[in-house]
């Protein structure tokens, strides 16, 4: 899982123009939240246990806290402020590093951040890991010889797919209803095991980026924009008089 | 070997997708201000026909990437006779377009061979000799320059409708074909696919709608719906949804606009709290004409919009409905 800044949070550049300023709030990524809603649906349908990993910094402990409010059984942490500044690569190569000894049977992540947007780290932790995957999933069955899952395509397609496990599979918003956390949850939440990783730990398993970010900045309109002001009902009829007299579809 | 520029063009059922045209002509863009030669690449089998389809433009040479095992779709043979493909030719830049298809494989084929994939990209630059690609960030509010880092090949995707695939240049003469046969051995592929299929058939065709109302998350509860549908039926328009309102069971499925849903080029598209993901403006940015209302004034739907109303849409639409009304019933 992964914490990015809120949907509406303002977003400043900082002094390196490569990056933003890190003075917003922050939430879950909304994909993630969906693929923990759907490892806790599984562990409750076939028991086992749900294990929760982040990286990022200190802040971004409260996502693990949340998901261990949830249900989530433990959480890991990579703790450092420089996981913020990885690529997709690397965050994958240091969360395998991280992990390898647990042979998970399941790794769920969500689909793409809303930062970055990459939608590769997933997969690439299943390239890194020997895993098959599949991404943009929309249910997931258990079968005999490993899972069914539904695979969302473009323009309204899906597709299921048989595969076997152990597996990593990214996860498509809208695969279920998402829970709230329970006070009880969150009372429990407090004594639930959350295992921190420093960078050095993972550091041998992480190389220099292979992209990198050389100015970021607001986009270019390619449209003019007119504003429409005033009060709503001079907004209304400012409106109306466009789709009526210059849009005509009135 | 000279540096070279390979196209992955892609297909179903023998059928190349528009994107394909549109990484062709990303391709000769990139060819024409790097100097670098520009080939494609079809996977799949029997690809005979597509292959000479995609030899009619301005390419050096297209490799037809054949095996049995290439069809239907598995990462996990994409990958694997793609690998082998780029061993041998050594292109120093890979384009493919962002497709759900390629989203699915090539993260892994890059991380296989050592290497990464600056994605969903909606442009280049050449600059000093360098070349930088421009992705979006932060669900559209930011842009980024972004180079590589490492070695080649260098893998680049490219966002549906970036680049104009009618604009790709036909070549003087056919560019040459080269069949490369692969063999995958029993073990790589290690999912099973099964057919494509569509959900229940669509109720609503929003691609026929002259007006489209849009809801996005800004509705903030189901029961407010109802506002965007009376003013939607005051302009004689249809409802439509960004993604978030159809998962959370608000609107059926068949109503949302986007890249997993429909995609729409209405007279007029009035986004009311839609925010503006790339996911969705990908769906309705070849609409005439755009309005949008959004309390946030720094949302990405406004970059696109043609009029822009900074607001609360509870305050904004019922006067709207009214005036709509007044309208219609004056003409």
């Amino acid at each position: 899982m992964k914490q990015v800044p809120q949907k509406d949070a303002p977003l400043k550049l900082n002094e390196t123009g490569a990056w933003i300023r890190e003075e917003v709030s922050y939430e879950v990524n909304e994909p993630d939240a969906y693929a923990l809603e759907e490892a806790l649906r599984q562990k409750e349908k076939h028991s086992g246990e749900v294990v929760v990993i982040t990286s990022g910094p200190a802040r971004s402990q409260q996502v693990l806290r949340e998901a261990l409010a949830k249900g989530a059984d433990r959480a890991i942490h990579l703790e450092d402020n420089a996981f913020v500044g990885l690529d997709a690569f690397n965050t994958a190569r240091a969360l395998a590093a991280a992990i390898q000894d647990d042979k998970f049977d399941l790794i769920f992540t969500g689909l793409q951040s809303d930062d970055y947007g990459y939608a590769q780290t997933g997969v690439i932790l299943a390239e890194l890991l020997g895993y098959p995957h599949a991404t943009i999933i929309m249910q997931i069955e258990k079968t005999d010889g490993g899972i069914r899952v539904k695979r969302e395509l473009e323009a309204g397609f899906f597709q299921f797919v048989d595969m076997p496990l152990p597996a990593v599979l990214t996860i498509q918003s809208g695969i279920n209803k998402l829970r709230y956390a329970t006070l009880i949850g969150i009372k429990q939440a407090k004594n639930k095991p959350l295992k921190k990783v420093t960078l050095a730990e993972v550091q041998s398993a992480i190389g220099g980026n292979l992209q990198k970010i050389e100015r970021l900045y607001i986009p270019q309109k390619t449209k003019k924009t007119e504003h429409i002001e005033g009060s709503p009902s001079e907004i209304a009829r400012r409106l109306v008089d466009k789709l009526r007299n210059e849009l005509r579809v009135l | 070997m000279p540096d070279s520029i390979l196209v992955v063009v892609e297909q179903r059922e023998g059928k190349l997708n528009r994107a394909s045209w549109e990484t062709i002509t990303a391709g000769q863009a990139i060819s024409a201000a790097t100097g670098w030669a520009l080939e494609a690449a079809v996977v799949g089998s029997n690809l005979a026909p597509i292959a000479s389809e995609v030899a009619v433009k301005k390419l050096k040479k297209v490799y037809a990437l054949e095996s049995p095992r290439l069809e239907p779709y598995t990462p996990d043979a994409f990958a694997f006779a793609l690998k082998q493909l780029l061993a041998s030719s050594q292109p120093k830049l890979v384009l493919m377009p962002h497709t759900y298809q390629v989203r699915d494989f090539v993260p892994k084929l890059a991380t296989a061979m050592g290497r990464t994939v600056i994605g969903d990209c909606i442009g280049f630059r050449h600059e000093n000799g360098k070349l930088l690609f421009t992705r979006q960030m932060f669900q559209g509010k930011l842009a980024a320059d972004v180079s590589f880092a490492g070695e080649a090949p260098w893998f680049v995707t490219l966002q549906n409708g970036a680049f104009r695939g009618d604009q790709a240049e036909a070549g003087a003469t056919a560019a040459t074909i080269e069949t490369v046969n692969v063999e995958i051995a029993d073990g790589i592929i290690r999912s099973k696919p099964q057919e494509v299929f569509k959900e229940a058939k669509q109720a609503v065709d929003l691609t026929q709608a002259e007006i489209i109302v849009s809801v996005g998350r800004g509705i903030k509860e189901q029961k407010n719906i109802q506002i965007a549908q009376q003013l939607a039926e005051a302009l004689g328009g249809e409802l439509a949804a960004s993604r978030p309102i159809c998962d959370s069971g608000w609107l059926p499925m068949d109503r949302q606009i986007g890249s997993s849903g429909q995609t729409v080029a209405p007279k007029l598209y009035l986004a009311l709290g839609i925010s503006g993901a790339i996911q969705h403006i990908v769906g309705m940015k070849g609409a005439r004409t755009i309005i949008a209302v959004n309390k946030d004034s720094e949302a990405p739907i406004f970059e696109i919009a043609d009029y822009a109303i900074v607001g609360n849409l509870f305050d904004i639409v019922p006067p709207l409905i009214e005036e709509v009304k007044k309208a219609k019933a004056g003409s």
